[in-house]
């Protein structure tokens, strides 16, 4: 029998700085109580008030996107079955003092490329360019099935200042999964 | 028509739209998931003040964050409120408040203001 010992994770988690990790069904409810839980952490955290209010901008972002997919993806085939489709994500501090936020969740593998040119253009942009790019979406009529107009991929890399780093990885036909990763310096 | 009064939650704003004074605030947060099903009865309310304005219309934003899914729905507020302005039946005003030192919250209103014609746009900082 294998022996029950969270002590590697615990290490793994411990050198990664994580603030809060989970992975399972993400509802709204979910989504309420980790920024209650981040908010009163951050309260407590004497430091810039510019970061803080950045990342948690971000955090709502990233969190929702997540979100977004999921509601559009709500099972995925397992071995012998189906399952409820969940999702990961991860909340670290960064060795510089910043923040870094993980999302991994399933999304269809037809429509990894579309995805994969969006934040590949996103990335491309100067901040001037991007400001641009989020007005002449913010200001379009067109809206994505999310109902968001796809601007909250643009906010996360305006606010965070970084590239999007991401990474795709076909599991399962039809799916892939998604892992996205924003930074604040 | 009825003033409007909904109170707020961790995820959603304050909203005081009253139709005598012209006096309309939204404050707080603003960050739902959804926030079509939110902000659909402030247009509602907003097309049906349209119709009768006070005077002056003075629209207070005290926001402390807003998520994209909600500046979409901001904006179509402000374009009702362009409406109003340009068939002369009200003055309208947006205060635009922000935290001291919140440059993205700052920018994100003369952003508005810059999509936004025959609407003045002042901004008042909050000691943070």
């Amino acid at each position: 029998m294998k022996k029950i010992n969270l002590y590697k994770t615990y290490l793994n988690m411990e050198k990664e700085e994580v603030i809060l990790s989970f992975k399972g069904d993400i509802t709204k409810d979910l989504l309420s109580s980790i920024y209650q839980i981040i908010e009163n952490r951050l309260e407590h955290d004497a430091e810039d008030q510019k970061r803080k209010k950045k990342f948690y901008h971000v955090l709502v972002e990233c969190l929702q996107n997540m979100y977004h997919h999921m509601e559009s993806l709500k099972e995925i085939p397992n071995e012998g079955g189906k399952q409820a489709a969940s999702a990961i994500f991860t909340i670290c501090r960064s060795n510089d003092g910043g923040y870094k936020i993980l999302t991994g969740n399933f999304i269809l593998t037809e429509n990894v490329e579309g995805l994969k040119e969006r934040i590949e253009y996103i990335n491309n942009l100067d901040p001037v360019s991007l400001k641009a790019y989020y007005l002449e979406k913010l200001n379009s009529n067109e809206l994505s099935d999310k109902g968001g107009a796809g601007l909250g991929i643009i906010d996360i890399a305006r606010k965070s200042g970084n590239r999007i780093e991401y990474d795709f990885e076909e599991v399962n036909t039809p799916y892939s999964f998604f892992t996205l990763a924003a930074k604040i310096n | 028509m009825d003033k409007l009064i909904i109170e707020g939650t961790n995820k959603t704003p304050y909203i005081s739209f009253d139709n005598t004074t012209g006096n309309l605030e939204i404050s707080g947060k603003s960050i739902p998931e959804n926030s079509f099903s939110f902000y659909q009865p402030l247009n509602q309310w907003l097309e049906e003040y349209r119709v009768a304005p006070a005077q002056v219309t003075t629209f207070n934003v005290i926001l402390e964050y807003f998520n994209t899914s909600s500046s979409k729905c901001l904006l179509d507020l402000f374009r009702i409120l362009e409406k109003i302005q340009n068939t002369g039946k009200s003055s309208v005003t947006v205060i635009w408040n922000f935290e001291e030192g919140d440059d993205d919250m700052e920018e994100a209103g003369q952003d508005y203001s810059q999509l936004i014609n025959g609407i003045t746009f002042k901004y008042v900082t909050i000691p943070s």
